[in-house]
């Protein structure tokens, strides 16, 4: 094992142009993939945040009893895709009008009665919130007698909808392209180092070299280059984000966790394309 | 030791390389392989070592057919053979004392038992004291001195030189002749192929001419060697 890493080790310290190269190469190939998952990640967090804002309101018709309302709460809230159920009476939708209609503060100061209605404000689960669900558990809210409208703005939930879906859609596709730009490179690159070595491998073959003690050095400096790529590209990804959230908007990053599987990617990439490059350049015996 | 049965081997799109050769090589035994460029020389060592295999015949080294062997034996035959070629084939990033060093390593050899082995090598081909120098700080007759001491550091059953001398003037050339005597004086056996005729008149070792693959005459089935090697 020492003497693979050392033979790992001393394969940067050979050829040091061609080693640093590499790690440049897979560096910017992994900064490019890791700037669309960032993106992605925005574009995701961004479209959960309106989603959240999918809900249902019920209008109770005037003079509802409440004990008819609390019981129909209890049923509501038993629904598989509600998550919550909130009341608004009368006078806080007056209440509400007021504060947040502001332009409206003297209309409303002037009434002698009440005209807005008591409702139920129903906020869904996740994963319930696209147009099916909120249509479905909208027509069943409409069974209630004591229902006089149901709203909830099925045009922009439609459009929410489809915006997710080609999100998801370009994000599959782009990405896919990206990953395997970035494999193709890697394992370019990587090749390149394996060739350079072919006169080194045929030499060790002649004094009876294993194919595994040929290999395995080669496996563990394209795991180092893929991690320090990966390292490099995390540090690149990180001052565009730094640079986004400064100058256009507020950004999020990766987790920790994420930033450390995206490391363990580039080491495994790496790894992998070594291994493919090595096996298929290795001479036969 | 070594042992030719028939042996023939077919390149693609080229006539024959080798032509139902059969000869045997004993143990401590030096044989030359004389014959022009083409002639199949070359193609017999690399037989010896499993680089090829025939196409069809059989090629035992130390009871083992080659063509039986599977992909992870041929490393560990490799291991009981010492290889030297005309270019030396020196890793130009080491040392002399790591070039030697480098073949014990390959086998797992122990690294407080690597040291001396290679120390008492490199002072067996004369070069202990450039120990420390890289290929391209020596002469030709030096590199070729590593690579003896390379191929000799795992004791090998034999030496399999192929032009050993090619690329080296004539003093050069003297040393390292000696130096594959001197070896086999030890017991090794050593193959050596060679078109310098001059070399091989100097002795009464064993001769094997190959014509377009084909042997065409092999000294030590004349009755007098046969008598001199008391077999």
């Amino acid at each position: 094992m020492t003497l693979t890493l050392r033979e790992a080790l001393l394969s940067f310290r050979r050829a040091p142009l061609l080693s640093g190269l590499a790690v440049t190469t897979i560096g910017f190939a992994l900064f490019v993939v890791g700037l669309f998952g960032l993106v992605a990640l925005n574009l995701r967090a961004t479209l959960a945040e309106v989603a959240e804002r999918v809900e249902i309101v019920l209008y109770l018709a005037r003079g509802t009893p409440v004990d008819v309302v609390t019981v129909a709460i209890g049923d509501i809230q038993v629904f598989p895709e509600v998550q919550d159920v909130t009341y608004v009476t009368e006078d806080q939708a007056l209440e509400r009008a007021r504060r947040e209609l502001s332009e409206f503060r003297g209309v409303f100061s002037d009434l002698t009665q009440n005209p807005l209605p008591a409702s139920l404000e129903i906020q869904l689960k996740p994963g319930f919130r696209d147009a099916e669900h909120v249509a479905a558990v909208a027509d069943r809210l409409t069974g209630f007698r004591f229902a006089e409208d149901v709203r909830f703005g099925g045009d922009w939930v439609e459009k929410l909808d489809r915006l997710r879906g080609i999100a998801a859609a370009v994000g599959l596709v782009v990405g896919i392209a990206f990953g395997a730009a970035a494999v193709i490179i890697i394992g370019t690159t990587i090749r390149m180092t394996v060739l350079a070595r072919n006169r080194e491998i045929q030499i060790m073959r002649l004094v009876g070299a294993t194919d595994g003690f040929i290999r395995r050095p080669f496996l563990l400096a394209g795991a180092l280059k893929g991690a320090l790529g990966g390292l490099l590209a995390i540090g690149l990804d990180y001052a565009a984000y730094q640079a986004v959230s400064r100058s256009l908007f507020t950004a999020s990053f990766f987790s920790p966790g994420q930033t450390l599987l995206f490391l363990l990617c580039g080491t495994v990439l790496g790894f992998l394309a070594s291994a493919a490059s090595v096996n298929r350049h290795l001479p036969p015996l | 030791m070594i042992r030719f049965k028939k042996v023939f081997k077919a390149f693609p799109k080229d006539s024959l390389a080798l032509k139902d050769l059969t000869f045997h090589v004993g143990r401590g035994e030096f044989v030359f392989f004389t014959g022009h460029s083409g002639a199949g020389k070359s193609t017999v060592l690399r037989m010896v070592y499993a680089d090829e295999l025939p196409t069809s015949g059989a090629v035992w080294v130390s009871g083992m057919a080659t063509a039986e062997l599977r992909r992870r034996d041929i490393p560990r035959l490799r291991r009981r053979l010492g290889i030297v070629f005309q270019d030396f084939r020196l890793l130009e990033d080491r040392t002399a004392e790591e070039n030697v060093a480098f073949a014990l390593e390959v086998t797992g050899t122990r690294r407080a038992a690597i040291a001396p082995k290679v120390m008492r090598v490199l002072t067996q081909v004369g070069l202990a004291a450039k120990a420390h120098a890289y290929p391209r700080e020596l002469s030709g007759g030096e590199q070729q001195r590593v690579a003896i001491a390379r191929a000799l550091v795992n004791d090998p059953l034999v030496i399999l030189a192929d032009e050993p001398t090619g690329n080296l003037d004539e003093r050069a050339t003297r040393g390292v002749f000696q130096l594959l005597r001197d070896i086999n004086a030890t017991g090794t056996a050593v193959m050596m192929a060679t078109h310098d005729l001059d070399l091989v008149r100097q002795t009464t070792y064993r001769t094997i001419e190959l014509k377009e693959g084909a042997l065409v005459y092999d000294s030590g089935d004349e009755p007098s060697a046969l008598a001199e090697d008391g077999r």
